[in-house]
């Protein structure tokens, strides 16, 4: 059994700080990291890997540091990676982005499974998972949140829809986005980590992937960034502190005066 | 009458229906699209997908505000599946190349959207919070959170139409019926192996203990770390039951194991944008306000006066939420008593 995991590095995100006047992240001193929701997807591919053996490759696209994330994803118990990576690739869009990951997966080829995060923690799209779906012409569940059965040639699952669960049975292959419900990620082990220090990964660019320039980059975005501008969070109300009895009683009316005002109840 | 001077092609809104139910969140996509076809001088168009689709639903997308609506009746549409819902609407699109094409930001949309913009090489943005048009250009500008909420960033698709996006939940009011209203209805049929699938539809299974899900609530009451413990969630149930609102949760009281994963809100959980939102014992972690921040109402109760969540509260009480949350259930009761008398 095959399985491919797409990955993506991000900035760690608690600790994020915006430059007020340009509304852009400052970037320096920011730790960059697996994208959380990534790991979810990790983690099922390697427990899919231990029941069923097999070979988990993980493929990110990104700057040359991003083989840091590939490695990290080794180092928990994945079999090998290939780093995307090119001048051509910057400023991509879902679209491009999508793209060049199919492309990638058609090269690697004979796979039963492509596991995804939901989404990304930076640019929250969700929407690369089923852009490569598309691109492979591949069925497609998202939010997945268990796989019950993995058959020969078809897969059972459940996944996470607004007031309870699907369940779906689909031929492979095919490709799951997942959510934190399905799995809990692993630590990279010692051994991994050396193995991941040993292990070189390929870096492919446009060329190794039969990728046409006019699909790549901002020329294979079909979106434009018009401006970007910071989200003013603070948006501080009353503060009531209750300090006694008395209190408590003004800050129930002061809840209630509120649900009134704003007709909320 | 005066007659519209067509400028552009048509703004479509794709009708999302559940199990045979239309999804409220139509209705807030019909005003987003009134509010664009009326700067572009367009017209205003449904895409209902469904099987044995009613007609008072039909009826419903015309009062509200669509000038057409366009029907595909099958039986293998009754579950969303996303090869033939996918197939059937590139089909559409290819057919009536419309200048907008917007759908909820729902599973179910951001499951679609994404895959019939790559077949049709067009721009796509997810979870808008605001639409608007560009001054001197017929350009759809779409707004939206990004980076965990700390930024917002405007997006457009200059050269390719349909201009695609996807709309946050309640981040607008539904559009408002008007029984005199009329529009046509167009009646689409396919052939057999436009419909078929590689996935096969078992079943839904309804989450109990969701009786209104977070995501489609206009009230959410949600509690963090500062509940303590499992057994006293029952308070925030029965806080949620009177306001008739849904229960979230932090994310450190779901890997407590003490409410279950559907109910997270935040980064790795859902992000939501009701009318009015409770945060009881929730310090406010970046990750969690990224879920929060575009509800409307915010009233935070927590014991801890630096916690972050007041600076979004729009009325913050520094207390114990377990003197705080019985006293207002008992005052809502009370008060929602006296509403039933007058």
């Amino acid at each position: 059994m095959r399985i491919i995991v797409p990955i993506k590095q991000v900035p760690e995100t608690s600790n994020v700080k915006m430059d007020e006047e340009t509304g852009t992240m400052i970037r320096e001193g920011v730790e960059s990291i697996i994208n959380p929701l990534d790991l979810y997807a990790i983690e099922t591919a390697i427990r899919l890997k231990e029941q069923f053996y097999g070979e988990v490759s993980v493929i990110s696209m990104g700057p040359g540091k991003a083989i840091e994330a590939i490695k990290e994803a080794i180092a928990m118990g994945c079999d090998n990676g290939v780093l995307l990576s090119d001048r051509k690739f910057a400023g991509s869009d879902t679209w491009a982005t999508s793209y060049v990951l199919s492309q990638s997966i058609k090269k690697i080829g004979n796979f039963d499974l492509i596991l995804c995060g939901e989404r990304a923690t930076d640019g929250d799209t969700a929407q690369v998972g089923p852009g490569i779906a598309s691109f492979l012409d591949l069925p497609l569940s998202t939010f997945t949140s268990e796989i019950i059965r993995l058959e020969k040639d078809s897969i059972r699952i459940k996944r996470l829809v607004e007031g309870g669960y699907e369940l779906l049975k689909m031929k492979l292959p095919v490709i799951l986005t997942v959510v934190k419900e399905i799995s809990d990620p692993r630590l990279p082990t010692l051994k991994g980590k050396l193995r991941a220090k040993e292990i070189k990964i390929p870096v492919w660019g446009p060329e190794n992937i039969s990728a046409p320039d006019e699909c790549l980059g901002l020329k294979g975005s079909p979106t434009r960034v018009v401006k970007i501008f910071p989200q003013k969070i603070s948006r501080e109300g009353e503060k009531f502190i209750v300090k006694d009895e008395d209190d408590l009683s003004e800050a129930i009316n002061k809840i209630m005066d509120y649900l009134i005002l704003k007709e909320l109840i | 009458m005066i007659m519209r001077r067509i400028t552009v092609s048509e703004v479509w809104i794709f009708a999302e229906q559940r199990h045979g139910t239309l999804n409220k969140v139509s209705f807030e996509l019909l005003n987003r699209g009134k509010k664009l076809t009326e700067k572009l001088n367009s017209t205003l168009s449904s895409i209902l997908l469904g099987y044995c689709i009613k007609k008072e639903d039909i009826d419903e997308l015309i009062l509200r505000g669509a000038d057409k609506v366009y029907v595909v009746d099958d039986k293998h549409l009754e579950n969303f599946l996303i090869e033939p819902y996918a197939r059937v609407l590139t089909l559409l699109l290819d057919e009536y190349n419309p200048h907008i094409f917007i759908a909820a930001a729902t599973t179910l949309g951001r499951t679609l959207m994404p895959y019939i913009a790559i077949k049709k090489k067009t721009g796509l943005t997810a979870d808008c919070t605001v639409l608007d048009i560009e001054e001197g250009t017929d350009n759809l500008l779409q707004t939206r959170p990004a980076i965990g909420g700390n930024i917002l960033a405007t997006i457009k698709t200059p050269n390719t139409r349909p201009q695609m996006a996807t709309v946050r939940p309640h981040s607008t009011k539904p559009a408002f019926p008007n029984k005199n209203r009329k529009g046509e209805v167009i009646y689409k049929e396919y052939s057999k192996e436009i419909f078929k699938s590689r996935t096969k539809f078992i079943k839904f299974i309804k989450d109990e203990s969701q009786q209104v899900t977070v995501q489609d609530a206009k009230i959410v009451i949600s509690a963090g770390k500062g509940i303590g413990k499992k057994e006293k969630f029952k308070m925030v149930d029965e806080l949620a039951d009177i306001l008739g609102g849904a229960v979230g949760a932090s994310r450190d009281v779901v890997d407590r194991g003490w409410k279950t994963y559907p109910h997270q809100i935040g980064l790795s959980g859902k992000t939501i944008s009701p009318s009015l939102y409770i945060a009881n014992g929730i310090s406010g972690s970046v990750q969690h306000i990224a879920g929060i921040q575009t509800s409307k109402n915010i009233i935070a109760i927590n014991k801890d006066p630096d916690a972050q969540i007041f600076k979004l509260a729009d009325l913050g009480i520094v207390g114990d939420l377990h003197e705080v949350v019985p006293l207002l259930i008992e005052r809502l009761k009370e008060y929602k008593a006296k509403e039933v008398q007058k």
